[in-house]
């Protein structure tokens, strides 16, 4: 077992991507994540990586997409309204079918919006987010163990997929201090470029790397190919936490630094009152636990659902969808950069068995 | 057992310091640490706090509405945050730049001439390791020769002079109660 290492949650992202094997970080500052971009602008020339700083978010985007083309893991880290301009971009890599991690350190919007820990950001990255029919892989670290541990899936997943992957973390987890531990180390130089990078065409077939294909059935045949490819994604890679969410009359569903407070507080309500309280903790956002879901709302014992978000209701309608509001769903958000207490949070739950009694 | 702190001032008197401090104190005894700051735009002159738990057991939500311990080391954190600390919790005050006395009688409260103590030490900038000496020995959330690895190890850099004014500083605080 390594040693644990007391880091700030950006920088632990940008090393746990060096730890991944990355070494191309292309980006532009944005609070709250710029520790990232610092931390690999010191670490990426001692392992032989590059950092740049691009003139734009548009501009870093577009130099993932052509580095993922060339077969290399690459990454970029930004803010909610960073990740706006970097949307268009991420449609062409999806389109292109190019692994690419991007982390979205989320503050609160809209507009430039503030520096405070957000959950806003979550339709954008979970129903496409640019324009065309494309999906994002997004996945919702609660912790600095687990957002370390998430990079590593981030790249293997992007990979499998030859799909963007989107981090999906807040001010929060990039700003907080947490002992953390990297389980390995992958040498980049054992990787074997992918058989259809673009990596100069030696004694092969030429490689193509294209978003699109202007015939009409060519095109649509390529749709449906990504299409085919999320159905298996859907199938295949959702992830979440469950506490008592099985045992539990109303099931809390929270993701992030949301579901990290909410199991707190659900904790304190089963210790003190041995309330019947459990929490569903989507690790995978998109894809988002519907089988899940739907498990729990088929349950006689779940009286009601509850989400808490940092936005003004994103991934409640999520709930609500793939719970077929079998049980009535309840909603608690905060938004501005503010975070409710697991005091906060216990309250609402309290006004939620109520109703349901 | 979990401890947690608030700890709040301004700008450049080292209130993250205090913070990271504990964090890493507690990480090198093997215990869990969340440090978790808040402070505006500003380098300097601006208000600072930051939250910091040490505990025995993975640490849950990093969000307090009442806490254990609150450190205020100017007048508007003592005003903003007296009210916070929880019954039968501690107040640590910088009496050097707060003039004011808690009304408060359901919390222990403690008074220390930081900024005093520090420059008898060596230095006024070490006002922030009084304060952390001070709580370092009532709560004893790690032990004292931990803090002072921890400090050679973050102050080092800086020179030996640094490294020793710190440890007097937190000499000075560890033997003030």
């Amino acid at each position: 077992m390594s040693e644990k290492i007391l880091m700030k949650g950006a920088e632990a992202i940008g090393e746990a991507a060096i730890k991944a094997g990355c070494r191309l970080f292309f980006g532009y500052p944005i609070t709250p994540q710029n520790e990232a971009p610092a931390y690999m602008s010191k670490r990426m020339p001692e392992v032989n990586g590059t950092f740049l700083q691009a003139e734009s978010e548009v501009s870093a985007i577009n130099m993932l997409y052509g580095a993922a083309g060339a077969g290399h893991r690459v990454m970029t880290s930004s803010s909610s309204p960073g990740i706006s301009l970097m949307m268009e971009g991420l449609s062409y890599i999806a389109g292109a079918q190019l692994p690419v991690v991007v982390v979205n350190v989320m503050r609160g919007g809209p507009g430039l919006g503030g520096i405070g820990p957000a959950q806003a950001d979550y339709f954008q990255s979970t129903k496409g987010g640019g324009h065309g029919d494309f999906r994002i892989i997004t996945l919702a670290p609660a912790d600095l163990q687990e957002q370390v541990d998430i990079m590593y899936d981030a790249f293997d997943l992007a990979d499998k997929y030859r799909n963007p992957v989107m981090v999906l973390t807040d001010g929060l987890l990039g700003q907080i201090m947490e002992a953390v531990e990297f389980k390995t180390e992958l040498d980049p130089s054992s990787f074997k470029p992918p058989a259809w990078a673009v990596t100069g065409r030696k004694n092969r077939p030429k490689n193509l790397i294209n978003s699109f294909d202007l015939d009409l059935d060519g095109l649509e045949r390529h749709n449906h190919e990504i299409q085919a490819k999320y159905k298996t994604i859907q199938e295949k890679e959702v992830k979440f936490e469950s506490f008592h969410a099985e045992d539990s009359e109303i099931v809390v569903v929270a993701y992030g630094t949301m579901g990290r407070i909410c199991k707190t507080a659900i904790r304190k309500m089963r210790e003190k009152e041995n309330a019947s309280v459990g929490l569903l903790r989507p690790i995978t956002l998109w894809p988002f636990p519907e089988k899940k879901m739907l498990e729990l709302a088929q349950k006689p014992s779940v009286k009601a659902f509850c989400t808490f978000e940092l936005s003004a209701g994103q991934m409640v309608e999520d709930v609500r969808l793939y719970s077929k509001e079998l049980k009535p769903v309840h909603f608690h958000g905060r938004t501005g950069g503010n975070v409710p207490s697991p005091e906060e949070v216990i309250e609402k739950i309290k006004s939620v068995q109520k109703e349901a009694r | 057992m979990e401890i947690e702190l608030l700890a709040a001032g301004f700008g450049g008197q080292g209130v993250m310091v205090i913070g990271q401090f504990m964090a890493a104190a507690s990480v090198k005894e093997n215990k869990y640490a969340l440090f978790y700051p808040s402070y505006g735009p500003a380098m300097r002159g601006g208000t600072a706090n930051c939250t910091v738990v040490s505990s025995d057991e993975p640490i849950g939500s990093p969000i307090f509405t009442a806490h254990q311990n609150v450190m205020a080391l100017n007048l508007p954190s003592f005003d903003k945050f007296e009210s916070t600390v929880q019954p039968n919790g501690k107040l640590f005050i910088n009496s050097s730049l707060i003039d004011k006395k808690s009304d408060r009688k359901d919390i222990e409260c403690i008074y220390v001439p930081s900024n005093e103590m520090a420059i008898e030490a060596g230095s006024n900038l070490a006002a922030n390791i009084v304060m952390l000496g001070v709580f370092l020995k009532l709560t004893q959330f790690a032990k004292k020769e931990t803090m002072e690895q921890v400090i050679q190890e973050k102050f080092g850099r800086k020179g030996e002079k640094i490294v020793s004014i710190n440890l007097k500083a937190l000499d000075a605080g560890y033997n003030f109660v």
